[in-house]
């Protein structure tokens, strides 16, 4: 039920609680409330649930689960691009 | 990065597994809180990469679960009646009732419709004037903002016929209940992370300080959950008892400002029953005075209404963790998707739904750990 996925800020329109984007999931394209991230921009990614934006994705925090294994030794041979497919 | 491929790499998995490995001394037991966080687990068989040592016990974050037995039944006598169109997340359509689902009574002729949001349903009453249209807003935090932005449109465009069957829950209270049960054993928490995107962790540091625990906050993706498992046993192995986020991508410690706002305007916080469980204190939401013109049990007098769940279901023993599904005398026999007893048998986030569909044919080795996608 708390299921949320991220998807990418195709375009924006609206002000405030009426502020709504076209939000790519994998190319699946649906309309998203902006209203509780006023802070989300075109091309950024959002984290949603239920219809509405509820975070927009750190990347540079996204990435520390990968510079953990980094900081252990662990991940000499993983490619982060390998996820890109 | 899209940021859910990557959190789902084998290698990375891998040496994860081998970083908890090398880290665990001890036995030790973790709660995840959420539904969908045991829905990775089982489906992709993180308990069983683990140590012998580390057990993960599911824990009671299933909205669709913890619904008690007289909301459901509210939601079919207010479905049942004429006139009405009632929306709901489709997860709760099977959840059964004291006599029957949502499902029987659309069969029956009610008009029941699933909607994807919220928002779906506010339109349909804008649409549908001459109808009463109910939403059953249930879930935990995570959809509180979503379910209160519902209410405070209807309220700024003037509906007059639409309600919402509130049945939201909270997370912490649940936590304290488990922590303080005389034969809790749990050691350690997998926080759930969009339930903290919304709300922010601070509510759980005076938590893991005053039970000596402590809480990851942690997404839901297998690397994710692998991560949020090897930073709560180092926690647990160095002696520490902190709130540690491995969320971050999503959570901020404050939590969605905007949101926790709207969602303090349209609920107040109230004492609530959890199926299974029973009544908790300070548990719940439900509509402030402000917008309580919105609440359906008002509205088609149910209010009063209650009822006895069936004594066979050990649906509360599984969500705080003191029985796993199996361990259930009903368990994939009286008791099975088609016909639960208890609706952590219906839900796809359920522990019994998710122990059935991904162990129950197994025959020694993995099921499901290569398909993709959640439900």
């Amino acid at each position: 039920m708390c299921l949320a996925v991220p998807g990418k800020i195709l375009s924006i329109q609206g002000d405030d609680f009426a502020r709504m984007a076209r939000v790519s999931f994998g190319g699946i394209v649906k309309q998203v409330s902006l209203a509780y991230v006023p802070e989300a921009h075109e091309g950024e990614y959002v984290i949603v649930h239920v219809g509405f934006a509820i975070s927009l994705v750190d990347e540079a925090e996204a990435l520390r689960t990968f510079e953990v294994l980094k900081q252990m030794g662990e991940l000499e041979e993983l490619d982060l691009k390998a996820g890109e497919a | 990065m899209k940021y859910v491929e990557e959190y789902r790499d084998p290698v990375a998995a891998q040496h994860y597994t081998d970083a908890i490995a090398r880290t665990v001394t001890r036995p030790w037991t973790l709660m995840e809180i959420c539904g969908g966080q045991t829905h990775t687990i089982v489906k992709y068989g993180i308990d069983e990469l683990l140590p012998r040592k580390v057990t993960l016990v599911h824990g009671p974050g299933c909205p669709v679960c913890v619904t008690p037995l007289e909301l459901i039944d509210k939601a079919l006598q207010i479905a049942a009646q004429p006139g009405v169109i009632f929306c709901s997340f489709g997860d709760m359509l099977r959840v059964p009732g004291s006599s029957g689902d949502l499902f029987s009574v659309k069969a029956a002729g009610a008009d029941v419709r699933i909607v994807y949001s919220p928002t779906d349903a506010v339109r349909i009453a804008a649409q549908n004037p001459d109808k009463q249209v109910v939403f059953f807003a249930v879930g935990f935090e995570t959809t509180a903002p979503a379910n209160a932005m519902s209410v405070f449109q209807a309220k700024q465009i003037g509906l007059k016929n639409y309600s919402v069957l509130v049945s939201h829950v909270l997370v912490p209270p649940a936590m304290e209940v488990i922590l303080g049960s005389h034969n809790n054993h749990v050691q350690g928490f997998l926080a759930a992370g969009h339930v903290c995107t919304v709300m922010g962790y601070e509510e759980y540091e005076p938590i893991a300080t005053k039970y000596k625990v402590p809480i990851v906050v942690t997404g839901f993706e297998p690397l994710d959950l692998l991560q949020g498992i090897y930073m709560c046993v180092a926690q647990l192995e160095e002696g520490r008892y902190e709130v540690e986020n491995q969320y971050a991508r999503s959570v901020r410690r404050e939590g969605n400002i905007p949101a926790q706002q709207l969602v303090a305007k349209v609920f107040r916080v109230v004492h609530r029953k959890w199926r299974g469980v029973g009544e908790i204190s300070q548990s719940g939401l439900a509509l402030t005075p402000q917008y309580a013109e919105f609440d359906a049990e008002a509205r088609f007098g149910v209010s009063g209404y209650t009822a006895e769940e069936d004594p066979e279901c050990i649906s509360g023993l599984v969500m705080q963790g003191a029985k796993k599904p199996e361990e259930c005398t009903a368990y994939g026999k009286r008791c099975t998707p088609d016909h639960p007893l208890g609706a952590p048998m219906v839900s796809s986030e359920g522990a019994c739904a998710a122990y059935y569909r991904y162990r129950r044919l197994r025959t020694g080795e993995k099921v499901g750990a290569g398909s993709q996608g959640r439900d």
